[in-house]
């Protein structure tokens, strides 16, 4: 049996389509010009109807097969392989099938007779799911455009018929993003849900202490584990905070420059180098944070007898708040500029300077944006982990100390999820506490930022 | 008339006056003389050149930067283009009323003590609620907003905005009011009080007005000048204009044959 490889379908299936557009076109000419009466629309419109009607739903059949079909073919197999040997536990048959599975695709040989007579199995099982997707895919488009060719007919409004399903698809797009972003949330809520089972709520929310050993072997001996995320979350608040520190000045000012001093030339210039900036991968800061701005800093510290440890939060907020910059200059100075040149106007014309115009009429009138601005580069700050990986440490102190060295919440998951972890271990499910606190965090922030910029666009309307 | 105007001391000479856009020369080589307290109208046809001579009595066109201006302006016999003139104090002494009302995103009363506060005029809190009432009170606004001098002045209907705008020119204690187009996005009654606000006005101050309703110059002006393509077509009494024009262009505008 031959194989159907998906592009080889794919492609027959576009030109079905195609075949439809054309043929639904022509015939609604043919139908008109029989009962003599002009078609409701163009004849274009009815090849479109004909070609969606063929093309979509076979493309999403053809999708879900492409995904589910494999799926089913490895579970019947993993069912055959536990018939072999019903003493097997479920990761070794796991791991029996997947040799089988490379054996069928030529990747490795065996000498095993079972798995070579399952391998030649799976490898039939495989094309002849791959043939039967093709065929229904193309049966599918067929009859479809064939119906919808031979349903319309000149009376019927092909354009109407059009629209609303392209709307339908738009409308599909936009459930489907939804609804990918809540399942994401609730995953993540189930999986904290887990961890606030084994570990309470409010010791969580409230405890002072982190320290996530749990006992590696059961025979270990070892504390509990503590989950108190108060010092995670000040290291976190003291980070962004050193960020913002350096970010919300310099983006500011700069911002201000460019919308109201820099001749239009320079502007051309400078917006288009603070853009690319915020197109540098953070693990590239991360490194300037770990490699330059670290020792820097604890150099200078030295020199003055401070004792600064190498991995400070100093060095991880200084390095994030010029990360922020250009976020910050570049969406303040689309606000700034949105203050209407009327206002400037009226200041100049009361004898007022150029500061005393920026400081007294358009920061005041930008302020609820600049406000915006800010909140939206915060919850970056606090979202930010690679920095913070790099740059900030893992011990979880609560001091407000810059020179000292923090972690963060996002640093925090990073560990508790790399390496050897079991997934219901509770330093594990730790993480999703941390990952859920952190959403709520950023995601009131969020719409705080957005209220209140809001509010800037709806004065001048 | 005529001989009234001509013994009247003049606030503002313009002399050979010309302003360039970059390459482009906006008004030609124009001279002309304002009486001090006194309306003086700017009549013409759109993209003339009426604003930019407008902006150039208050330096408001060194805010463009490819704006070059040539000639004197002298006002009390200084000329404003001189080296020793800050045109930031210019502005204060010669105000301004924008087409579209602007007032700034804040309370009535702090829009009104905007400029007051900037140039220092008041020395206590009791000063510069004087000063704000009494701008009011000229701008003739005072009865309808003074129970709420703390609303935002955006949320006023637009003529009274107008009126917080001149209230707000007023309160910097000018000599030189301009005023560009300042009824042209309000009502017939809005425009009426407005109108009636410059009458008043002009027995303390010299205004210069832009407009393009040849009823809103005959209504207030005493003299009116009419600009062409940029060049200063004709310049006399308001009557005089009205009534009989000297130059024939003059004649075709106000007759509504153009513009
Ligand atoms: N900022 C500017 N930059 C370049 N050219 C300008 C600028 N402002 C005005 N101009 C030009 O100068 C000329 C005079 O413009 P101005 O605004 O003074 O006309 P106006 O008489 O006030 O017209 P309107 O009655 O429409 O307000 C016009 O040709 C205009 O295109
Ligand atoms: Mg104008």
């Amino acid at each position: 049996m031959f194989t159907l490889p998906l592009s080889f379908v794919f492609v027959i299936l576009v030109g079905v389509s195609l075949f439809f557009f054309y043929f639904s076109k022509k015939s609604i000419v043919q139908k008109s010009a029989q009962i003599g009466q002009r078609s409701k629309t163009l004849s274009t419109y009815y090849g479109q109807n004909a070609f969606l009607w063929s093309f979509i739903p076979s493309c999403l059949i053809l999708i879900l097969i492409s995904l589910a079909g494999p799926n089913y073919v490895d579970q019947i197999f993993f069912a055959r392989v536990q018939e072999l040997n019903p003493k097997f536990n479920d990761s070794f048959i796991s791991l029996i099938l997947s040799k089988v599975i490379n054996v069928a695709n030529g990747k490795i040989g065996t000498d095993d007779q079972k798995i070579l007579t399952l391998a030649n199995e799976y490898k039939i099982a495989t094309e002849k799911l791959y043939f039967y997707r093709g065929l229904v895919v193309i049966l599918c488009a067929s009859m479809l455009g064939l119906l919808v060719s031979y349903l319309q007919k000149p009376k019927t409004n092909a354009r109407d018929k059009v629209e609303t399903f392209i709307i339908n698809l738009f409308f599909i797009s936009a459930v489907i993003a939804i609804l990918t972003t809540a399942s994401i949330i609730l995953s993540l809520l189930f999986e904290a849900l887990k961890f606030f089972n084994l570990y309470n709520f409010f010791e969580f929310l409230f405890g002072l202490h982190w320290a996530p050993n749990v006992a590696i072997r059961t025979d270990q001996v070892a504390s509990d584990g503590s989950f108190g995320m108060i010092p995670v979350l000040a290291g976190t608040l003291l980070v962004s905070f050193i960020a913002m520190c350096v970010a919300i000045p310099v983006g500011l000012y700069s911002a201000i420059y460019l919308a109201e001093f820099a001749a239009p030339k320079i502007r051309d210039y400078i917006k288009p180098t603070l853009e690319i900036l915020a197109g540098i991968p953070t693990v590239v800061y991360g490194y300037f944070a770990a490699l330059t701005a670290a020792p820097f800093f604890r150099d200078v510290g030295g020199s003055i007898g401070l004792s600064v440890s190498s991995e400070s939060a100093l060095a991880a907020g200084a390095v994030m708040g010029i990360m922020i910059i250009p976020f910050i200059s570049s969406l303040s100075d689309d606000v700034i500029r949105a203050v209407p040149q009327s206002l400037r106007d009226g200041s100049m014309g009361l004898g007022a300077t150029k500061a005393e115009t920026i400081y007294r009429v358009i920061l005041p009138a930008a302020l609820p944006g600049l406000v915006g601005a800010v909140l939206l580069a915060v919850s970056r700050a606090i979202g930010e982990t690679m920095i913070v990986v790099m740059a900030a440490g893992l011990s979880a102190k609560l001091t407000a100390n810059p020179l000292d060295s923090v972690t963060t919440v996002t640093v925090q998951i990073v560990s508790l999820l790399t390496g050897d972890t079991e997934f219901d271990d509770i330093k594990t499910l730790s993480a999703f506490g941390l990952g859920l606190a952190l959403f709520f965090f950023t995601l009131i922030l969020n719409v705080i930022a957005l209220t209140v910029s809001r509010r800037l666009s709806e004065r001048y309307e | 008339m005529k001989k009234d105007g001509d013994t009247m001391k003049q606030k503002l000479i313009a002399e050979n006056v010309d302003v360039f856009y970059g390459e482009k020369q906006a008004i030609n080589n124009i001279s002309l003389g304002i009486n001090e307290n006194t309306i003086t109208a700017l009549i013409g046809p759109s993209g003339c050149g009426k604003s930019t001579f407008l902006r150039c009595l208050n330096r408001m066109n060194d805010v463009i930067d490819t704006c070059k201006i040539s000639g004197k302006i002298l006002m009390d016999n200084t000329d404003i283009y001189g080296t020793e003139v800050d045109p930031v104090e210019l502005r204060a002494k010669v105000g301004m009323v924008f087409q579209k009302p602007n007032p700034f995103p804040k309370s009535i009363f702090e829009n009104i003590a905007y400029g007051p506060r900037i140039h220092g005029l008041a020395s206590n809190n009791s000063e510069l609620k004087d000063i704000v009432l009494s701008s009011l009170e000229k701008a003739g606004l005072i009865d309808e907003v003074k129970d709420r001098l703390d609303d935002q002045a955006t949320g006023l209907s637009g003529g009274q905005q107008q009126r917080i705008c001149i209230a707000r020119a007023i309160a910097v204690s000018p000599e030189v009011i301009l005023m560009d187009e300042p009824c042209s996005a309000l009502d017939p009654i809005a425009t009426a009080k407005i109108e009636e606000l410059m009458n008043e006005l002009s027995q303390s101050y010299t205004i210069v007005i832009v407009t393009h309703s040849m009823q809103q110059a005959a209504r207030v002006s005493k003299k009116t000048a009419f600009f062409h393509l940029g060049d200063l077509i004709e310049y006399n009494d308001t009557d005089k204009i009205f009534t009989q024009p000297e130059n024939e262009k003059t004649q075709d505008y106000i007759t509504g044959r153009f513009g």
